[in-house]
């Protein structure tokens, strides 16, 4: 018998690159599992629903980064338990807002018909019969729409101002100190502002107007869209202002013919945004522009009614016992309404964003 | 219409710090001139006060004398957009405008400049630049497509005929072909072959055999020592310069042997 001079063969895989795996639906089989171990437990605790959901939980938590512990090892346990947190939270953030929607679509969905948009609440409206807030629609369109009339130009050519010519300079970081102290003012603060400049200029102790609540949402809006449109202009690369440069353009036309075409898309969803955060501001209208039962286009003279004032309002009749239902109803229908607006002006602002956004055509 | 360029004495300086020292240069009309260096020397800094772009970065400012067609560029009396209509510039990265069309950037020097001219003349123009480009049969079917749809290096070609559209004097090109393949560099070069009968042109390049292929002098930056401004060594005859230098540093730096 000879020596066998070949070295053996080694058997079998030498590289640990299989682990155990869990089946593909394992979190929906825990999760079964899971709520059916919580009704058990919950009905013989005698926990309520909320109980119940909580020990469903706990048990989901917990049983499956164990079971992932046993069959797929450490690391894949640690990402399943943090993946169930993860979940666990957006849910919970989810939630208010589902419920929210569901509550205002269900509750003021029936209200909003086309009569409750085109009437006001002038004649028996208080005593229940018709009614309708067509005024407070058309109030909150013509109030933020003044807002905006006087906030965007200021708040555009303050952030050009800040990223085109200020940079480095004392003036410049000032504004910008001022910029972000104006976006902490109450907004009831900012009706009182424009409640005592309309006292000054008109002489009337009581002014109220449309114009007011303009200038008091403009109050609100300037540092929003100060803050949006400095970011959209500082995103603009250098090299397109260079090349700009190079060509011989003056600096204004480089600003208005190749920076602000480029972040067009971003300053105008920024500016829709900041007007959907306006229109639902409550309190600087109810002192400025106070409430009306009509609808009033003069912004100059006269009370004009808004939505979010009108919804204040209504609810403080509900408990009317003759008439409190149907003020509940207008509260809901109202709130239905300004929530659509509100959402439009963001679709808006998404669409806007698209179709201005700069393409590369392949 | 091409000039010629005279640099005395010219110092640079961002803040308070001398970035660039002493250079005094003469560039011919109708030339190609390269400047060669390691990174950090001041080459591009040198070339964009030829036209005074380096203007456009907060607290850099020169003294001595730029002077082009008997004009001191940085006389009281001198607009710097001026300037930067007779003297164009092409940069390292390509840089067309994400907004308009490879036709409307052709155009940009003219129409952001609010010249108003008629249609058939600005086809004209746009037809002449990306013939000069030798970007025209790529893209004449499509002038009407965004210009950032291109490749890097039809981009870098589009941004030299956006610059040579407005007809300028002097041509500065500031490292025109570091983001671009060994084909499109050929082009570029091939370009600047051909621009060179109408047009100065100063190019900064990294790439030794580029400077050595496309141009008729050469000037070799170096910082004296680390933290030291840069300062121009040699300046000679292109060939000269990558067979006989006169500098021990130049011989070192373009045979290999920097350092």
């Amino acid at each position: 018998m000879t020596q066998d001079t070949v070295a053996p063969v080694k058997q079998g895989p030498t590289m640990g690159i299989t682990a155990g795996q869990l089946p593909r639906f394992a979190s929906l089989i825990v999760a079964a599992f899971a709520l059916v171990a919580g009704l058990l437990l919950g009905t013989l605790l005698g926990a309520g629903m909320f109980g119940t959901v909580l020990l469903s939980w706990l048990f989901f938590v917990i049983a499956l980064p164990l079971w992932s512990r046993v069959v797929e090892g450490r690391r894949k346990a640690a990402d399943r338990s943090v993946q169930a947190l993860v979940w666990s939270i957006f849910v919970l953030a989810m939630a208010p807002l589902v419920s929210l929607i569901f509550t205002v679509v269900s509750k003021g969905g029936p209200v909003v018909t086309p009569d409750f948009l085109q009437r006001d609440m002038s004649g028996f409206a208080e005593l229940g019969q018709g009614g309708g807030i067509y005024h407070a629609i058309m109030g909150t369109i013509m109030v933020t729409a003044i807002a905006a009339i006087i906030a965007i130009p200021i708040g555009v050519l303050t952030a050009i101002y800040l990223v085109e010519y200020g940079a480095g300079k004392r003036l410049a970081s000032t504004i910008t100190f001022l910029v972000d102290v104006m976006t902490g003012i109450p907004s009831i603060v900012a009706g009182l502002f424009a409640v005592s400049l309309f006292m000054l200029l008109t002489g009337n102790p009581l002014p109220r107007l449309g114009l007011g609540g303009g200038v008091a949402l403009s109050l609100l809006m300037i540092p929003t869209v100060v803050r949006s449109v400095e970011e959209m202009l500082k995103l603009v690369p250098d090299d397109l202002r260079e090349a700009s440069y190079a060509l011989g353009v003056p600096k204004w036309r480089t600003i208005t013919k190749v920076v602000l075409p480029t972040s067009v898309a971003g300053i105008v969803t920024g500016i829709t945004l900041s007007v959907a955060r306006v229109a639902g501001e409550t309190a600087p209208l109810l002192l400025i522009c106070g409430v009306a039962r009509e609808a009033n286009w003069n912004p100059f003279e006269g009370s004009v009614q808004t939505l979010p004032v009108f919804i204040y309002g209504s609810l403080s009749s509900t408990a009317d016992a003759k008439y409190g239902d149907i003020w509940l109803d207008r509260v809901w229908g109202a709130a239905l309404v300004l929530i659509v607006i509100v959402m439009a002006l963001n679709l808006i602002a998404r669409i806007i964003g698209n179709v201005f956004a700069p393409k590369t055509g392949r | 219409m091409a000039k010629s360029i005279e640099v005395r004495d010219l110092n640079i300086y961002y803040g308070d710090f001398l970035a660039v020292q002493d250079v005094n240069v003469h560039i011919k009309a109708k030339s190609v001139t390269a400047f060669i260096g390691p990174s950090g020397c001041g080459k591009s800094t040198v070339l964009r006060s030829l036209n005074r772009m380096h203007e456009v970065i907060p607290g850099a400012r020169v003294s001595g004398e730029v002077v082009v067609d008997g004009q001191s560029l940085y006389a009281p009396a001198v607009d710097p957009v001026a300037v930067r209509r007779q003297i164009g510039m092409v940069f390292q990265r390509p840089n067309p405008f994400p907004t308009m069309s490879i036709y409307e950037n052709v155009l940009a020097g003219n129409r952001l400049n609010a010249r108003r001219m008629k249609k058939s003349e600005a086809d004209d123009i746009v037809e002449r630049s990306l013939k000069g480009a030798n970007l025209w049969t790529e893209v004449k079917d499509r002038l009407d497509k965004p210009g950032m749809g291109l490749s890097g290096g039809q981009q870098q070609r589009l941004c030299i005929a956006r610059a040579i559209a407005v007809e300028p004097e002097v041509l500065l090109m500031d490292e025109p072909c570091s983001a671009l393949d060994p084909i499109s560099t050929a082009a570029v070069e091939d370009l600047i072959h051909e621009l060179k009968s109408d047009y100065t042109i100063v190019i900064v390049t990294h790439n030794m055999q580029q400077a050595a292929r496309v141009s008729d002098e050469t000037g070799f930056f170096n910082l004296k020592a680390v933290g030291e401004p840069g300062h121009l060594v040699e300046f000679n005859p292109t060939a000269k310069i990558f067979s006989n230098p006169d500098n021990e540093a130049t011989e070192a730096y373009v045979s290999g042997r920097f350092g």
